[in-house]
């Protein structure tokens, strides 16, 4: 995209995510959505009514959720368990381990209102430890789509793929940060605009205020490299590589805890490959989440267009004077 | 099926009691207890009910086993190398560094289903198989073994509701109902009973039987599902350390491992009941 362009507003990801769903169910009886009275904060009921014996539901109750979709999952069927992240991944985080990861079948496990995509309701609806908790358990590929384009190539992906899934999804229409025609491939990293002077490497909701900011410091000549790492993990060591040798600076934006998520990830991969940067993990700090909506903690925490934007200029003044960052 | 008789599967039930104490105190390491008290079902479920051997393993149209109570490894073990799964020498390698044969079911074992172990997943993982089976209308069934202790699990009971609400009658869950867990009396830990008016009340068609008595394993496992439209849910009543005396109801024999004394004393008594048996 460039930079100069106005972003038009997409629909939110979830709704692409059961429009996807439905084009696949369509063409393959074994595509089985499962949910805990959750198809209606899935967008679901078009699928449910459309494919009333693809739909399976369990009540709420997310082991069983996750418990019955590996099961299913071992007898061929390609599961996609569909539950509000932060019960998903908290409530069942052993039936993920076991049943799911450890015995190695393919269930989907996807995550929807996640982040802080609740808002108001509080912190017992939200899911800041999801990406932290998932990436610690092996085998099971991250994937947190940041517009409707990743969203429905992450889906087909997931559907297609032998290895179980975590997919990561909010509720508000996203801005399209790309063509339809644009490429995309599970683990490698899209770069949305291009600039040499600072990185922002960001994912799922938090990419399009990373863009925002980018087009705020275009206008004041400074190019922000604005990076979609919709693949948490594996995560594209290269392209962080690359971007954090040809700027002056990184920092990431995430919808999580800044303990554990894409920063940290991102972090030790900088480490380990002695790039030095001044870097800045952006995100949910450790204290209490700010009561509000979702705009509003975004706001709270820097996740805007402004936020990111007044980090990176004070990350690029102090680089410039030659000071410790 | 071999077709074997209730003599001769009470032989092997005594060969595999024997077995297991020899890889357990090779290992030295096993969950004694348990596993004494769940081998006459397994022997019964892969010598006379399941309809899945090595050469069927890779069906889609096999019965399926799920042990729930992933902790009487051993037990699974033993009878999956004497179906011929695998070479039963390989069992010389029990908790060793680099094997295969961990203290908990993996599918790195030929014959194992599902990685388990932690409590109260294997109804729910067996919920889903038998879905899939009445989704892709096949006729195969789904057994699992669950402990008594671990019905205090929660997800057990959401599991029940799922199952009974989706009329799963290929499902049959089978109680290890030896009474005791790994502190003391599953009455005095949180007490789950009545277990059969729970199930019932939860839409299961229950049924008891003597967990240590081949025929009524062989009529009572076989006879499934006892009504349309309901799974199954069998409480076998046993004992655990079965068939070694000093090892019965014996709580510290959950993860006991016989010392060399124990251990001939235990081999004495076992071959002395094979004995019996072949005469």
């Amino acid at each position: 995209m460039r930079l100069t362009d106005k972003l038009t507003t997409g629909r939110p990801n979830i709704e692409v995510y059961s429009e996807t769903l439905m084009e696949l169910a369509g063409r393959d009886r074994d595509i089985i959505v499962m949910t805990s009275d959750s198809r209606g904060s899935g967008k679901l009921v078009p699928f449910a009514e459309k494919f009333p014996d693809q739909l399976v539901e369990v009540g709420i109750a997310e082991q069983t959720l996750v418990g019955v979709s590996a099961g299913l999952a071992s007898c061929g069927k390609k599961v996609f368990a569909t539950s509000p992240g932060c019960f998903l991944t908290a409530r069942a985080l052993e039936q993920i381990k076991n049943d799911v990861a450890y015995s190695d079948f393919p269930v989907n496990l996807v995550g929807i209102s996640a982040g802080v995509s609740y808002g108001a309701l509080g912190s017992t609806h939200h899911s800041l430890h999801d990406i932290a908790a998932l990436r610690a358990i092996n085998n099971i590929v991250i994937v947190v789509p940041a517009d409707n384009h990743e969203t429905r190539m992450a889906v087909r992906a997931a559907a297609e793929s032998n290895s179980p899934f975590y997919l990561r999804f909010g509720k508000r229409p996203m801005p399209h940060l790309y063509g339809e025609d644009e490429p995309f491939e599970i683990g490698r990293a899209n770069v949305i605009s291009g600039g040499n002077d600072f990185a922002v490497v960001a994912c799922g909701e938090a990419v399009a205020p990373a863009t925002g900011a980018a087009q705020l410091l275009y206008n004041e000549g400074i190019n922000v490299r604005v990076i979609s790492m919709h693949t948490i993990k594996p995560l594209d060591r290269e392209t962080l590589i690359r971007a954090a040798s040809e700027c002056r600076g990184v920092i990431t934006v995430e919808e999580h805890s800044v303990y554990g998520g894409l920063g940290e990830a991102c972090a030790g991969v900088l480490m380990e490959e002695g790039i030095s940067v001044p870097f800045r993990r952006v995100g949910i700090p450790d204290e209490y989440t700010v009561t509000g909506s979702q705009q509003e903690i975004f706001n709270h925490y820097g996740i805007s267009p402004e936020g990111i934007a007044g980090l990176i200029r004070s990350l690029l003044k102090v680089s410039a004077s030659g000071g410790r960052v | 099926m071999a077709g074997y008789t209730d003599r001769e599967l009470e032989q092997k039930s005594a060969g595999m009691r024997l077995d297991l104490l020899r890889y357990i105190k090779m290992a030295g390491a096993g969950h004694t207890g348990g596993d004494l008290s769940c081998i006459d079902i397994l022997n019964v479920l892969y010598n006379d009910v399941l309809n899945v051997s090595p050469e069927t393993i890779g069906s889609g149209d096999r019965d399926r086993y799920i042990q729930s109570k992933g902790h009487s490894v051993e037990a699974l073990y033993v009878v999956l190398a004497e179906r011929g799964f695998f070479p039963e020498r390989e069992l010389e390698t029990l908790s060793r560094y680099k094997s295969h044969f961990v203290g908990h079911p993996t599918r790195k074992v030929r014959g194992v289903e599902f990685n388990t172990g932690a409590l109260g997943h294997g109804l729910a993982i067996s919920g889903g198989i038998a879905l899939a089976g009445k989704k892709d209308k096949k006729s195969y069934r789904v057994f699992t073994l669950l402990g008594d202790g671990e019905l205090a699990e929660g997800s057990n009971w959401e599991a029940a509701m799922f199952a009974s609400h989706n009329k799963l009658d290929n499902l049959v869950a089978i109680l290890d109902h030896n009474t005791l867990q790994l502190t003391d009396k599953y009455s005095s830990i949180c007490n789950p009973s009545p277990i059969d008016e729970k199930f019932s009340a939860f839409g299961w068609s229950v049924v008891n039987v003597d967990g240590h008595s081949i025929p009524e394993l062989r009529r009572v496992l076989n006879d499934v599902p006892r009504e349309t439209g309901k799974p199954t849910f069998i409480i076998a009543d046993t004992i655990k350390g079965k068939g070694v005396s000093f090892m019965e109801n014996v709580l510290k024999w959950h993860h006991g491992v016989p010392d060399d004394a124990q251990y001939q004393a235990a081999v004495k008594e076992l071959e002395e009941r094979i004995g019996e048996l072949s005469a």
